[in-house]
């Protein structure tokens, strides 16, 4: 078949590049501009090079919020792909408790993040909070605005309600994408449970996993809401996020440079450690 | 190795079946002799693959029992009925290699892995994969694949019967005519049980010792190859074996009398059937003569198919079809006679026994 050129086509793609450029192109730039220059006010700007990058760079400040990043990511992926895995295989394959299953599943995933974190900030209160009352009724000393370790568990018990689910209905959908008579197969060949999940539904969850674990590491590493709103980045900054960080510079203290600085480097570690993950993973599995 | 005894097996898929038709399997009441090699044939959704699972225990029959050897296996998982099967579509272990694969059954199993390696060799050599055994499955053709799939059926030794679904379909004619032969060599060296799948009449002829040809959720008949050409117990076999299948007319029987629309024919018997049955007569084309004696026939084509010809024609208002030796002649105002030894009559498409006893009833 011959295929048509029409370079008129272009002005097909004109309203989505012009869309692009006003919501990432042009405000990432501002702050590209803002990350490179310093004022003293009145609107006046003088560059100031790569100091701020350094300056953030150089500073604890920045490595204690990197370092809390880094472990929340890798304890909500630790417990939420596992777990999702493990509920997508004891799903129902068939029958009225599919739907029903499927709904639930997504119930958490429609509601807000600041709603979220206000329904477990209220549950957790140790007045007020069914959850802290019962612990505290139970002899329990919980308190997330105090305890350090409090806090961490509450943030981490609060995203694997709130995005297991995710992995989850991921998992479903490669699982019931296996046709029966791989299972059949796998009795004929006296496979064990073990078997089957390793050598047929895991090599079939493999490329929504991938999807799934870059899904879960971009977006707990971006956490900002859930601990602005029940912990405030505390107790001290124990729960201070790189995103709460940033906010409380740009916004809290006004410094225009070094926050642009950071969002900068911010953005581009979840670049590379995205790239890295999905070049490890898809490399993986063209190994022969 | 076992004898294997369908007791009364019917099956439905849904739930509560009430008519016949809600049967996959009507009624199978059959016996696998020990050590036979059996072809089931029959036309797509006939219930093969449905028979096949219900054997060996990947699906439940709605009622009916199983034995093995004597011994009530119903209620047995698939692992403790030890049967191989291979599936109709291949299944392979993606990220395992082709090696890993074929040892896959044996050591799921706990064969010492000495006689694993011995096995796996063997049925790579046989499959014609030896110099792939250390690649990953996931990169083969279909061909492959498929031999992958017949290959783990093969491998272990001790089964009960190994059970094909048509494992050959996509491998190509050369090579489907050497894999059928190593598995006719298999099953003379270790005497398995076999039931093999296939919807083609020269595969299922030339594989089994016995033919079962199914239709529409029954067995309609089990023979030999020559007991399903010669006698076909059913039209529906009539039509299926044999190419061009075999010629069934309309006709009214009245004793030994056969009137075919006016042409009349004397039986050597009087057939019996109830009052009321649609009454039909079967002839295979191989044995009606055409010549200058006989019954009137109007040839409406010729097919040359190399050493037969095949004649087309219309006769006492019916489509015939007429098997002619490469040097037979078609005179100018051509009759035809029927071979009366190899004349069926089916009442309501059941074939009515002949009071000979020879022709062999299965
Ligand atoms: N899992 C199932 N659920 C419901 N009905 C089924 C199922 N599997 C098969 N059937 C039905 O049962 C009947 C027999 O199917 P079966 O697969 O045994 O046929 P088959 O002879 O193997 O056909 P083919 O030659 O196409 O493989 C068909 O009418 C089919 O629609
Ligand atoms: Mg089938």
């Amino acid at each position: 078949m011959e295929k048509t050129w029409n370079n008129k086509a272009w002005f097909m793609v004109l309203p989505v590049l012009v869309l692009v450029a006003f919501s990432a192109v042009i405000p990432l730039m501002t702050v590209v501009n803002y990350s490179v220059q310093d004022t003293f006010g009145n609107n006046q700007f003088f560059w100031a090079g790569t100091s701020w990058f350094s300056d953030v760079l150089e500073s604890d400040r920045f490595w204690d919020a990197l370092t809390r990043n880094l472990a929340f990511s890798a304890i909500i992926l630790a417990i939420e792909i596992p777990l999702g895995i493990l509920i997508a295989l004891n799903m129902p394959k068939k029958g009225l408790g599919v739907p029903v299953c499927l709904v639930l599943m997504s119930l958490p995933l429609l509601i807000p993040w600041n709603v979220v974190g206000t329904i477990w900030q209220v549950f957790g209160r140790v007045d007020i909070g069914l959850l802290g009352y019962t612990l505290a009724a139970l002899g329990i000393n919980y308190n997330y605005v105090n305890n350090v370790f409090d806090a961490w568990v509450t943030l981490i018990v609060m995203d694997v309600w709130h995005w297991t689910s995710l992995v989850v209905l991921l998992c479903y959908a490669g699982l019931v994408s296996i046709p029966d008579a791989y299972y059949q197969a796998a009795k004929i060949d006296g496979a064990s449970r073990w078997s089957v999940f390793r050598y047929i539904q895991l090599p079939k969850m493999k490329r929504v996993l991938l999807i799934a674990f870059l899904l879960r590491f971009m977006d707990s590493f971006m956490i900002y809401t859930e601990p602005f709103v029940v912990t405030g980045g505390g107790p001290g900054n124990s729960t201070t996020f790189l995103s709460i960080d940033l906010v409380k510079m740009a916004i809290g203290q006004f410094d225009l440079g070094p926050a642009a600085a950071l969002s900068l480097i911010y953005f581009l570690i979840i670049l590379l450690l995205s790239w890295i993950f999905y070049t490890v993973m898809t490399n993986s599995d063209a190994k022969t | 190795m076992a004898r294997i005894d369908l007791d009364h097996i019917r099956h439905a898929y849904g739930p509560n079946p009430t008519s016949p038709s809600d049967y996959s399997l009507k009624e199978v009441h059959h016996e696998w002799n020990d050590g036979g090699a059996y072809a089931l044939l029959g036309p797509s959704g006939c219930g093969k693959t449905t028979l096949l699972n219900i054997i060996s225990g990947l699906l439940q029959p709605s009622e009916g029992r199983i034995l093995f050897d004597g011994k009530d296996v119903t209620n047995l998982s698939t692992q403790e009925r030890n049967i191989a099967q291979v599936f109709q579509f291949p299944v392979i272990y993606d990220t395992m290699t082709v090696y890993d694969n074929l040892a896959f059954p044996l050591r799921n199993r706990r064969v010492p892995e000495t006689e694993v390696d011995r096995r796996v060799k063997e049925i790579l050599e046989m499959i014609g994969l030896s110099d792939r055994a250390k690649k990953k499955a996931q990169g083969l053709t279909a061909d492959q694949k498929q031999k992958i799939s017949l290959g783990r059926g093969l491998v272990r030794s001790d089964v009960s019967a190994i059970l094909f679904d048509e494992p050959l379909t996509v491998i190509d004619p050369h090579m489907k005519w050497v894999l059928r032969s190593q598995l006719k060599r298999l099953h003379r060296q270790f005497g398995f049980t076999m039931v093999y799948v296939t919807h083609d009449q020269t595969e299922a002829l030339t594989f089994a010792d016995k033919v079962v040809v199914m239709y529409d959720g029954e067995i309609v008949q089990i023979g030999t190859p020559a007991e399903l050409f010669e006698r076909p117990k059913h039209t529906f076999v009539g039509y299926f074996i044999g190419s061009p299948g075999m010629n069934v007319l309309p006709a009214r029987i009245d004793g030994s009398s056969v009137d075919l629309d006016g042409e009349k024919i004397a039986l050597s018997f009087a057939p019996k059937f109830t009052a009321g049955a649609k009454t039909e007569l079967g002839i295979r084309p191989e044995f009606i003569r055409i010549g200058r004696e006989g019954m009137p026939v109007t040839v409406s084509k010729v097919e040359d198919i190399g050493r037969q010809k095949i004649v087309r024609a219309s006769f006492a208002g019916q489509p015939i079809a007429i098997v002619l030796h490469e040097d037979g002649e078609i005179p100018a105002e051509p009759r035809i006679s029927f071979d009366p030894a190899a004349i069926n009559i089916y009442a309501d498409s059941w074939r009515v026994a002949d009071s000979l006893p020879a022709g062999g009833e299965a």
